[in-house]
């Protein structure tokens, strides 16, 4: 199974995908919802991202805005892991992905379709856009939880 | 005779750039300019042989640099002929618009009175008007630009009005690249009663320039933009606005005497808006710039650059998937779109072939509105740009794909 997602071609399909048919591509209405705003400082990304949270379970997630192929696709696959997770898996897989992106050890059983970004560390400008879906669900979570 | 080898050779940036420099191609002119080697000689010079402060003759050396400071300013005044009591330096362009619109503005708009601008300002001529006008109860009102984002004579005339008291406006815009027609503008503003200020920043650096034969009331133009050094820039204004509008800061330098009681005597124009210690060295760079420019001469330089536009604009407009938002600007400026693929992306993609452009809204938030689109990828050419650096990069702009986009991080 990991074999097949280091194949370049099927990350590359995943990423593209992600970016032309983003996942949970909407805002929500409901002010239940916790609602963060991403704009990077030194590129052009610009996000929203929301989380519904529910008996501590990340029961709906979803974002849109205006951003590249990386923050675009790695934020809808974000929307999909942590889709009906705790708040401490999520917290986890949301540790283990920036281990990934910082090209430290991770735990790929734990990332899915996310493991498409695990070169992206090696250029450096590109970590912020390749975590800044991750780091609004991170604040959100921790804005809910205090 | 316009020799573009030796020209290039005259550039450290460019000195050795081939395919493995970072970058290779630079196209990101608007934001910044490379420097000459005679720029970085007077900076560095400055620091090696004269590193003094200004201001005083008491010692040989002091005195020399003093006037070497004042032979920068009669410099840019004759570079953009006006007098050098109308030259003041600043740190910049956005210094300079921002006195503008404080040290005037501020100062002598009325509620009601109207600042007339353009949705296609940089934010540093915009917003200090947005704060001017929210302390003096003044309003913004734009002139309406062409669907291609032009700000052109008629439109101004429809829009101009006797409630109108400065017209602001930029005298090429660093998105789109077209020339206002500011001498006519000018004309129509003073039959008004009204003053106009000029952002210089994307005109100074690459068409000659006449503040006299024009008749414009404030120009404003950065040295990094025009092969000088960063952190100075002048802010050109009549003797007679210098003298009613108010500085800045004050503090040494620009007052004539002080006592305890709290009387100050401030000093004459420009003197009275440059106080404390300026970028010394920087203003020596921009007088070694000018010099450079003086000798290429600004028509040659507008000549070259609109030929270099014009062989890039009419490629790309030859490719279905890539968008040209201005066709018909005249100047180094191009500003586009690829079908399908972020802005964002199309910069990495061009970086990763060792060409630096720039993806954005490039401060112009407000010309969204106009363009219809946030998001945009700026070519920015200047004379020392090849037409092979340009054919790099209409081959890649030819064959950029989302896929290879992608591929850039597998």
């Amino acid at each position: 199974m990991s074999d097949l997602l280091k194949d370049p071609l099927i990350l590359r399909q995943i990423i593209m995908d992600h970016y032309e048919y983003p996942h949970n591509h909407h805002l929500s209405e409901d002010p239940s919802y916790h609602k963060i705003h991403m704009a990077s400082e030194s590129c052009i990304d610009d996000i929203t991202v929301m989380v519904k949270l529910e008996d501590g379970i990340l029961k709906d997630v979803c974002f849109d805005g205006v951003a590249c192929t990386i923050s675009t696709a790695s934020t809808s696959i974000m929307t999909e892991l942590m889709m009906g997770k705790t708040i401490a898996e999520a917290q986890h897989i949301i540790q283990q992905y920036y281990a990934m992106i910082h090209l430290e050890p991770y735990d790929e059983t734990l990332l899915e379709e996310a493991v498409a970004f695990h070169q992206v560390g090696k250029q450096a400008n590109r970590i912020k856009c390749a975590t800044i879906g991750f780091k609004a669900i991170e604040e959100a979570i921790e804005e809910a939880t205090k | 005779m316009f020799d573009i080898k030796k020209i290039r050779q005259d550039f450290p940036m460019l000195r050795h750039a081939d395919a493995s420099s970072k970058p290779s191609i630079y196209f990101d002119n608007a934001a910044t300019t490379f420097k000459p080697q005679s720029v970085v000689d007077a900076v560095v010079k400055y620091y090696t042989e004269a590193s003094v402060n200004i201001h005083r003759g008491d010692y040989d050396l002091s005195y020399q640099v003093s006037e070497e400071y004042e032979q920068a300013r009669k410099a840019v005044a004759r570079f953009i002929h006006s007098d050098v009591s109308e030259v003041v330096f600043t740190s910049g362009a956005s210094a300079s618009l921002n006195l503008v619109a404080y040290g005037w503005g501020r100062k002598f708009l009325k509620k009601g009175d109207v600042i007339l601008s353009s949705e296609a300002e940089h934010a540093s001529n915009i917003l200090p008007w947005f704060k001017a006008a929210e302390e003096t109860g003044a309003l913004i009102e734009y002139v309406e630009l062409t669907e291609e984002g032009e700000l052109t004579l008629e439109n101004f005339k429809k829009a101009m009005h006797t409630g109108v008291k400065v017209v602001a406006v930029a005298h090429i815009t660093n998105v789109l690249g077209f020339i206002a027609p500011i001498q006519e503008m000018a004309t129509i503003a003073h039959a008004y009663g009204a003053l106009i200020s000029v952002d210089g920043a994307q005109s100074v650096p690459h068409i000659p320039t006449d503040v006299q034969a024009w008749d414009i009331d404030f120009l404003s133009f950065s040295a990094h933009k025009m092969l000088g050094p960063t952190g100075v820039g002048v802010l050109y204004a009549k003797f007679k606005h210098l003298e009613a509008m108010d500085p800045f800061m004050i503090g040494g330098g620009n007052n004539a005497r002080f006592d305890i009681c709290g009387n100050i005597l401030l000093q004459k124009p420009p003197f009275k808006f440059e106080a404390g210690t300026p970028a010394i060295e920087a203003v020596l760079g921009l007088s070694a710039a000018i010099e450079y420019l003086e000798s290429i001469g600004m028509q040659t330089i507008e000549e070259v650059e609109h030929d270099l536009r014009v062989y890039l604009v009419n490629a790309l407009l030859k490719m279905d998937h890539v968008h040209v938002y201005n066709p018909h600007a005249a100047t180094g400026i191009i500003t586009l779109n690829v079908e399908g693929i972020f802005a964002q992306d199309v910069a990495l993609y061009l970086n990763s072939k060792g060409i630096a452009v720039r993806a954005g809204t490039h401060c112009a938030k407000i010309l969204v509105e106009v363009i219809k689109t946030s998001e945009t990828v700026r070519i920015s050419l200047e004379f020392y740009n090849t037409k092979q650096e340009v054919d790099v990069l209409i081959e890649a702009l030819r064959t950029i794909t989302l896929e290879q986009c992608i591929d850039l991080y597998l």
